[in-house]
C-alpha cells in the first residue's frame, strides 16, 4: 500500500491549544514538511516569539528558544552565528516583527543573516485579544480602534515583504495566504524556498503569510477566509518581491 | 612563566574574556567603554568567533541570549543607559536559566548624565535590574588585574549557576592603564556540562527548550523556588571580599571597585599617623560578603562606607554587620570634579574615629 498523505514527523501528534479556524496550526504544518522535505528535523533549531505561536515548542518536534517580544531576530542571530551548521528559523506574528520588533527584523534582514524568517500577519494582536496591530487595515474595527482604523491618527497597515525586499541584505521575500487550497499550496512551496535559501547559504529569507483570526475578527472560518480574499489581498498583494539567484 | 602587560582596564575585560574561552561578543557603541569592542572586533574575527556591532542594545543582549542558548560563553558589554535597556534580556536570560557576562562600565546619571566614574548603577546590578524578581551575580573589580580576572570569575560563575553574571566597573578602573598578569586558564574540570544547550536535537529523540514561560499548574512556583535555591547556593559558596589591617580596627573603611582604591588610600594614611583603622572590600557585591562583615563587627563596631553615590551598598553593609555596629555613610554623587581624593576620606576618618569606643 502507498502512504500519500501522513503527518510531518517534525510535527507532533498533539492537539493545539489554538481557536477554531486559526491557521496557525495549518501554517505550522507547512513549515513541518519543508522540514522533512530537506530532512533537517534534527539539525533544526526554532525561536519562538511572544504571541499565539509562543507554544512552538509544543508542536515542533525540535529544539527551540523562546525570545523576548518581538527580539526572536536578534536571538536567532546569536544562535546562527554560533551554530552555523544549524538549520534556524523565527516564527512571529505581526505585533511582534511589526510593531516592537521593528528594528531587529529589519537589521537581521539588512545584515543578510542566513536564517529562515516566518510572519503570520493577521492584521490583529491575537493573544491580547484583538488590538489594533501595524498591519490593521483602514476602517477595520479592533479593541483599540473600536471606530475602525483612522489612517490620519494611526498611520497605514505596514506592507513588510516589500519593506524587507528592499533591503540589500534580503535574499528572498514572499507574501502568501493559506485561505483557499491553492493558496496553500502556493504557500508550502515559498516556505519550502526559503529554508532552501538558508540551506544553500544564500542569505535572508523571509515569508509573510496572510493569515486569519476568526476569533478576533468576529467571523467564522469561511467569513475569515472570504476576508482574507477580498480585505487583505487586495492591500497586501501576494507575490514574490525579491528572490536573489 | 606568566606574561605582564601594560594595558587598560577595558582591555583586560577583552583579554579575560578570549582567555576563557568567549568568543561570541555583542554589543553597541557607548562611552567609557569603547575600548572592549574596539578590542573584540579586532581579535574574534581572527580567532573565527562572533563579533556584531547590533543595531540597539536591546538587540545585542538578545543576540548574546541566543549564542548562550546554544551552550557558548558569550558576552556583551555597555555603560548604564545601555544596561538600562539590556534588563528586559537580562530577566528573560535569568528566567531562562542562561549564562552569560554583562559588563558595564558605568557612566554617572540619571538619564544622559555624564561619562565621570559612578557607582549609582550599584541597585540596579544588584537588587535586579529587571523584572520578574531574579538574582546575577555581580562582581566589582578594582585594578586593571581583577578587570581581568574577574571576567574569567563570571564565566565560571554564570556556567556553574546558570545565571547571567554582571561586572560592575567604571570609568576610572576602566580607561587606567595598570600591569596586567596573563595568568593561564583552565575551565575548571567540575563544571557540569551544559545539557540543556539547543544544537538542533541530532542524535537525540528529546528536545531541548530554553524558555521562560510557564503556564502549568505550579510550574511557575517551582521554577522561581529552584532560581532562589540557585542563589541561596551562590549566596553561601561565593563570597569574596578583601581585608587588611582587621584584627585591631577600631573602624572600618569599606567601599567597593574605584571608591575602595581611594579608600585604601585613606586607610594607609591613617595607620601612618598611629590609627587603628581596617580595611574590608566586597569583591563580589552579589553575593555581598556577609560572612565578612558579621565576622568583621564581631569586635569592631564603627564603620564608614565609602561610595560614589548618595549611598547604595550601604544599606547592604548595614544589614551584614553586627546589630551593634554603627556604620557612617560618607558618599560622593557622580558628576565632573565630584572625585573625592584620599586627604578628603582621610577627614572622613579622622572625624568618626574613636566614636564608637
Amino acid at each position: 500500500m502507498k502512504t500519500v498523505f501522513s503527518r510531518p514527523a517534525s510535527l507532533k501528534d498533539v492537539a493545539t491549544h489554538f481557536c477554531p479556524g486559526c491557521q496557525h496550526g495549518l501554517i505550522h504544518r507547512l513549515v513541518a514538511d519543508a522540514m522533512d522535505h530537506f530532512g533537517v528535523q534534527q539539525q533544526t533549531i526554532g525561536v519562538a516569539s511572544v504571541g499565539c505561536s509562543v507554544f512552538l515548542y509544543e508542536y515542533f518536534d525540535i529544539d527551540v528558544v523562546e525570545a523576548p517580544h518581538g527580539r526572536a531576530p536578534a536571538v536567532a542571530t546569536g544562535v546562527k552565528r554560533a551554530r552555523p551548521e544549524s538549520c534556524v528559523f523565527t516564527y512571529q506574528g505581526d505585533g511582534d516583527l511589526a510593531a516592537i520588533g521593528t528594528s531587529e527584523i529589519i537589521h537581521a534582514a539588512n545584515r543578510g543573516e542566513n536564517f529562515t524568517a516566518l510572519f503570520v500577519n493577521n492584521t490583529t494582536y491575537g493573544m491580547t485579544g484583538g488590538q489594533m496591530a501595524p498591519t490593521t487595515l483602514p476602517g477595520q474595527r479592533s479593541l483599540t480602534s473600536p471606530e475602525g482604523r483612522d489612517v490620519a491618527l494611526d498611520g497605514y497597515p505596514m506592507r513588510m515583504a516589500e519593506v524587507i525586499a528592499a533591503l540589500d541584505g534580503t535574499a528572498y521575500s514572499v507574501r502568501v495566504a493559506v485561505n483557499s487550497p491553492k493558496n496553500i499550496l502556493a504557500a508550502g512551496k515559498a516556505i519550502k524556498k526559503a529554508f532552501e535559501y538558508q540551506l544553500e547559504n544564500k542569505g535572508f529569507a523571509f515569508v509573510e503569510v496572510l493569515s486569519s483570526c476568526p476569533t478576533n475578527w468576529g467571523m467564522d472560518a469561511l467569513a475569515a477566509n472570504e476576508r482574507v480574499e477580498t480585505e487583505m489581498i487586495p492591500y497586501f498583494n501576494l507575490g514574490t518581491f525579491k528572490e536573489r539567484s | 612563566m606568566s606574561e605582564r602587560q601594560l594595558v587598560a582596564g577595558n582591555i583586560a575585560v577583552a583579554m579575560g574574556a578570549l582567555a576563557a574561552g568567549c568568543r561570541h561578543y555583542f554589543g553597541y557603541p557607548i562611552t567609557p567603554q569603547s575600548d572592549i569592542p574596539a578590542y573584540m572586533s579586532a581579535e574574534l574575527r581572527k580567532l573565527g568567533g562572533t563579533f556584531i556591532q547590533a543595531e540597539s542594545e536591546i538587540a545585542s543582549i538578545n543576540m548574546l541570549l541566543g549564542a548562550s542558548a546554544c551552550g557558548f560563553r558569550a558576552m556583551t558589554s555597555s555603560s548604564s543607559p545601555g544596561i538600562s535597556l539590556k534588563q528586559e534580556g537580562i530577566s528573560y536570560m535569568a528566567g531562562s536559566e542562561l549564562p552569560g557576562l554583562i559588563v558595564n562600565i558605568c557612566r554617572s546619571g540619571p538619564g544622559l548624565g555624564g561619562i565621570d566614574a559612578s557607582q549609582a548603577d550599584y541597585f540596579q546590578s544588584v537588587k535586579t535590574g529587571g523584572h520578574g524578581g531574579y538574582r546575577t551575580i555581580v562582581v566589582a573589580p578594582a585594578s586593571v588585574q581583577e578587570m581581568y580576572d574577574l571576567t574569567i570569575l563570571s564565566f565560571d560563575l554564570s556556567d556553574r549557576y546558570r545565571m547571567p553574571a554582571l561586572l560592575l566597573a567604571d570609568s576610572l578602573v576602566g580607561q587606567m592603564k595598570e600591569a596586567l598578569e596573563l595568568k593561564p586558564y583552565t575551565l575548571p574540570s567540575d563544571l557540569p556540562a551544559k545539557e540543556w544547550a539547543v544544537t538542533g536535537k541530532l542524535w537525540r529523540s528529546d528536545q531541548r527548550i530554553v524558555k521562560s514561560l510557564y503556564l502549568g499548574e505550579g510550574e511557575l512556583e517551582q521554577h522561581n523556588w529552584k532560581l532562589w535555591r540557585r542563589a541561596e547556593e551562590l549566596k553561601e559558596k561565593e563570597q569574596r571580599s578583601e581585608g587588611k589591617y582587621l584584627d585591631d580596627a577600631k573602624l572600618i573603611v569599606t567601599g567597593f571597585g574605584s571608591a575602595a582604591r581611594i579608600a585604601k588610600t585613606a586607610v594607609e594614611m591613617a595607620r601612618e599617623a598611629g590609627m587603628q583603622v581596617g580595611f574590608l572590600r566586597p569583591i563580589t557585591l552579589f553575593p555581598f560578603p556577609e560572612k565578612a562583615f558579621a565576622e568583621a563587627t564581631v569586635s569592631c563596631k564603627q564603620l564608614l562606607c565609602v561610595e560614589l553615590s548618595t549611598g547604595q551598598m550601604v544599606e547592604d553593609v548595614r544589614l551584614s554587620v553586627a546589630r551593634d555596629a554603627e556604620v557612617a555613610f560618607y558618599g560622593r554623587p557622580p558628576g565632573t570634579g565630584s572625585l573625592p581624593t584620599p586627604e578628603e576620606l582621610f577627614a572622613q576618618i579622622q572625624k568618626h574615629y574613636g566614636k564608637g569606643a
